[in-house]
């Protein structure tokens, strides 16, 4: 691992913001919260993975994979995060190594061109290069690349070194933030600059839920400059530095990009969630009471809770029709992050029953509050093991789950409403809106009609032998009255196995 | 809410092909048949071309080419020498005549007609069977005509003497919405219990679309006559449909063998109610293959639901299809907003849809504003782009599609196909955020939400 590569997780693993690194001894924080993967028995992306995650978003950028085809080639184009305008993000461009390449130490060079083509063909504003396991492994110098392209083009080409064998993905959302901080925020100066301009950092719009979000913000004067990186442009990230107040939305990704731009340019932030009533009611309180500590008018708050008091009473006026339908409805909640306590007192709200949570990636902070919440009941799980959730699935001692693609089909198997509240759902869920969407789609799922017929037992058993006896009037009748049948009457008493072949 | 009665003066892009087409579509399933429209020469061509255009086949199909002086005379004579004509043109084994609205109107006395044919001519119509149907365009439609042709076809073929009953042999009488290929798929699933399926009509094996070896002039495929004159001594008669069971209690009456029709074939439970049927008559159990068809179903439905929850529907098919096809949707979790069906039938008070009623297409793309999917045959096209909706093709006629016979969409593999082909269509049309379409604020956006969250569209069990 290069020397650059491995202060940068050194550093990333000191931070001093990171709620779990607060709650460690001085030993424990020296050991990195690497924790090593357990061979056989891993789940989750690497760290080109998160990096690419984290970054991928700024929509106008093109974004280079380099590497051979299988980082690229079988994960490109597969998550929803939404553009209102360019589309190149979604374009997949990778160096596509070869053996030969990788032999003969092409590679390089094979990237120096790829890097021409783009910025020849495209024309992008910037070009995002990502280093990868091989590419890192045998030495390649994407720095050096990098600066040298940016020179030669005359366009800024970001070096992401961030390939999957350092760590989790986790570490490269990280790693991302770090590019991000290092070489593109401050590079350049706004077009457009105001006393409320705000970046929100950790929101990628999947499924366009910056859009549920941004209109709540603008209705109080306050302009959101950089969704870092939400439908972002680069052009909007590199000057985000000019922002008042960062919103982090997703607290374990990018804490040490908030805490640096604090330092470096003092932009306060705080960490807050989108995901339920209280929640976005919250963030929006937060960024208004921020922007004032920053010299706005106070009166910025007094509009603020007004909006809020009348979103709110929508909000819950729009959810009451589902009050009835939903009360008493047991969930499964098995996500992590900042998700699980925001949804739970949502979903709580309607009297819909939690009869458990996960608290995978949850820090300290999130962990004490779903206990708050639900204080009486004893069901908060590390991580389920999948056999486990389906015999909890399957006996029913949940009504529906709600939770990640990974574990979809346990649900499903167990013939359970199941529904999609991580990254790849197709539904937006965020601020006043997503919840009420979210609701909805609760009822949809929990009475879909399909549910009683699959439970509904086959009338035949697994040899397929007939366990339901003669269910057609007809041939009963025909059995019983005339004469003539008296072929069907010798199938009435005998079981099915007696008879052989026919 | 069920209203049977179209209350407008016109019919506006007409939703029905008429009872004829339906009965020369049934008497196309008969070996070696030729239909025979008593008529003007023009209902034969237009009800010819749907056919060919639908089928991508050559059809025989001919017409009694009925004339201003035949028309005021009586066509008892064209009648005759298109019997006649037939006969010594095509050597048919089978000749099914339809009445058609112009020769019903006329008055004729159709049956007095044929039987003093046959009785003069039986000479030279020795070896051709000829069935007469009474089915005037301006009564019913599609299914209408192919009941009333089975009906006719069963009357006038089966046996009534000397009738040895065989428990293997299971007659089907599969219903005018049946495709070739779903035809052949129950066929399938009866043999795999050891019966013998008796079909009629038989389209599985003539409109299938195959390259015989040689020039076949008639029908090839299709019911043996001698197969239908033995169908009085079937263990049980499986009706498909409603509309077939006329014709089911006709071969009851005639060899007592029970009658099950079946309302529907493509849905979980339907499908369970033909295999429990088929295991009790043949004393086996339900096969290995066909169970593992079940399961495929019960995990397509798990991985379909999501994308029919929510969804809307609207429906412009035949009774029994429109039944079939409201169920299946309703059964997944959509809404069926509306069914524009052709005919009264006794079903259409059973399907399950929000406004269901006889009228036209033009009545469909009224009703069908807002829905994510209408769903009939190819006329719909216009409908389908003029409204911005998808159209999922089913029914008669599909001339803008290739291989409709081969739409398979009844037992466990054929209603695990259609909730993937349906599906797909609600995943095609790729409803991409913007931020229009997500702001809390937006007037439109606002009055959706409204539309959508306040009253909840509940799904119907």
């Amino acid at each position: 691992m290069a020397q650059a590569l491995k202060e940068t997780i050194a550093n990333v693993f000191e931070e001093p913001a990171c709620a779990k690194n607060q709650a460690k001894d001085e030993k424990a924080r020296k050991k990195g919260c690497a924790k090593p993967l357990t061979p056989g028995a891993a789940a989750g992306g690497c760290a080109f993975d998160g990096a690419k995650i984290v970054l991928q978003p700024i929509t106008d950028a093109a974004h280079l994979v380099h590497g051979p085809l299988a980082c690229e080639g079988n994960g490109w184009d597969n998550r929803h995060s939404a553009s209102s305008g360019p589309t190149l993000y979604r374009t997949g461009f990778t160096t596509d190594l070869s053996e030969l390449d990788i032999v003969m130490g092409q590679s390089e060079k094979r990237l120096y061109r790829a890097i021409k083509h783009i910025a020849e063909t495209r024309r992008p504003p910037a070009i995002f290069v990502y280093s990868t396991c091989v590419t890192a492994m045998i030495g390649d110098d994407i720095g050096a690349v990098c600066a040298h392209a940016s020179e030669a083009f005359g366009l800024p080409v970001i070096p992401v070194d961030a390939p999957g064998f350092v760590g989790s993905k986790q570490l490269g959302n990280k790693l991302a933030g770090e590019t991000l901080f290092t070489h593109v925020i401050g590079t350049r100066e706004p077009e457009q600059s105001t006393p409320t301009d705000i970046n929100i950092l950790g929101e990628y719009n999947l499924s366009g839920e910056v859009w549920q979000v941004k209109p709540l913000f603008e209705k109080l004067n306050i302009r959101l400059h950089a969704c870092i990186t939400g439908d972002a442009r680069y052009n909007d990230v590199a000057s985000a530095h000019r922002s008042q107040v960062n919103m982090m939305v997703c607290s374990a990704a990018l804490i040490n990009l908030a805490r640096k731009m604090e330092e470096r340019w003092g932009i306060p932030y705080f960490e807050g969630s989108f995901y339920g009533v209280t929640d976005t009611s919250d963030a929006l309180r937060q960024t208004a009471r921020l922007l004032v500590s920053r010299g706005v008018g106070a009166e910025l708050l007094d509009r603020t809770e007004a909006l809020i008091a009348e979103e709110e009473a929508r909000v819950w006026a729009r959810l009451e029709p589902y009050r009835q339908r939903l009360k008493g409805k047991r969930v499964l909640l098995y996500t992590g992050g900042v998700k699980s306590w925001s949804v739970v007192s949502a979903l709580m709200e309607l009297g819909i029953e939690i009869v458990g949570t996960s608290v995978r990636k949850s820090t300290e902070k999130d962990k004490a509050r779903i206990k708050e919440l639900m204080k009486e009941d004893p069901h908060i799980f590390e991580a389920i093991p999948p056999r486990e959730m389906y015999r909890m699935l399957r006996d029913g001692e949940a009504d529906i789950m709600l939770s990640g693609g990974r574990t979809q089909f346990i649900a499903l198997k167990a013939k359970t409403p199941w529904l999609d509240i991580n990254q790849e759902r197709h539904h937006a869920f965020a601020g006043y809106v997503g919840i009420v969407e979210l609701v909805r789609q609760l009822d949809l799922a929990l009475s879909n009609p399909i549910w009683a017929q699959i439970r509904a037992p086959a009338p035949f058993d697994a040899k397929g032998r007939l366990t339901k006896a003669a269910r057609f009037p007809a041939l009963v009748e025909a059995t019983d009255t005339s004469p003539s049948k008296a072929y069907l009457r010798k199938f009435a008493d005998t079981e099915a196995q007696d008879l052989g072949e026919c | 809410m069920t209203k049977l009665a179209a209350p407008k003066p016109v019919a506006i892009n007409p939703l029905k092909s008429s009872a004829p087409l339906g009965a020369a579509m049934a008497f196309l399933g008969v070996e070696g048949g030729v239909p025979l429209f008593h008529g003007s020469q023009g209902c034969t061509a237009f009800a010819l071309v749907a056919l060919v255009r639908h089928f991508k086949e050559t059809i025989p199909f001919q017409t009694t080419a009925m004339n201003e002086v035949s028309t005021i005379l009586g066509g008892a004579d064209h009648l005759e020498e298109a019997l006649l004509n037939l006969k010594s043109r095509m050597k048919p084994r089978f000749i099914g005549v339809c009445s058609t609205a112009l020769t019903e109107t006329r008055g004729e006395d159709f049956a007095g007609d044929l039987k003093a044919i046959l009785e003069r001519r039986a000479e030279e119509l020795a070896g051709t069977d000829v069935v007469f149907a009474s089915t005037p365009d301006f009564d019913g439609a599609l299914e209408t005509g192919w009941s009333k042709a089975t009906l006719a076809i069963i009357r006038a073929l089966v046996s009534t003497t000397n009738v040895h009953r065989d428990a293997r042999r299971v007659n089907i009488l599969p219903g005018q919405h049946l495709t070739p290929a779903e035809v052949e798929h129950v066929k399938d699933i009866v043999e795999s219990f050891g019966l013998i399926p008796i079909a009629l009509p038989d389209i599985s094996t003539s409109l299938d679309g195959t390259v015989p070896e040689q020039w076949n002039p008639t029908a090839y495929g299709g019911a043996r006559v001698e197969d239908i004159a033995r169908m009085g001594a079937a263990a049980c008669t499986i009706a498909i449909g409603e509309h077939m069971r006329e014709a089911a209690e006709a071969l009851r009456e005639i060899g007592g063998a029970p009658v099950v029709v079946i309302d529907r074939l493509n849905g979980l439970a339907a499908t369970d109610e033909l295999m429990m049927l088929l295991a009790e008559l043949s004393g086996r159990s339900v096969p290995e293959r066909l169970l593992r068809r079940r399961s495929q179903l019960v995990d397509a439905m798990l991985d379909g639901h999501f994308h029919f929850g929510g969804k809307t529907v609207a429906i412009g098919a035949e009774p029994d299809l429109a039944f079939a096809l409201a169920g299946f949707f309703t059964d997944m979790g959509a809404r069926v907003s509306v069914v524009i069906t052709t005919n009264p039938s006794p079903i259409v008070s059973r399907i399950a849809g929000d406004d269901v009623r006889v009228g036209d297409l033009d009545d469909l793309e009224t009703a069908a504003v807002g829905a994510d999917l209408v769903v009939t045959h190819a006329h719909g096209r216009q409908m389908s782009s003029r409204l911005g909706i998808p159209l999922l093709r089913v029914g008669f006629p599909i001339f803008d599609r290739l291989g409709p016979a081969h739409d398979m969409r009844v037992g466990y593999q054929g209603a695990r196909d259609f909730i993937f082909e349906a599906a797909n269509m609600f995943l095609a049309q790729d409803h991409h955020a913007t931020p229009e379409s997500l702001d809390p604020f937006r007037a439109a956006g606002a009055a959706h939400l409204e539309e959508r969250h306040d009253r909840p569209s509940f799904s119907r069990h």
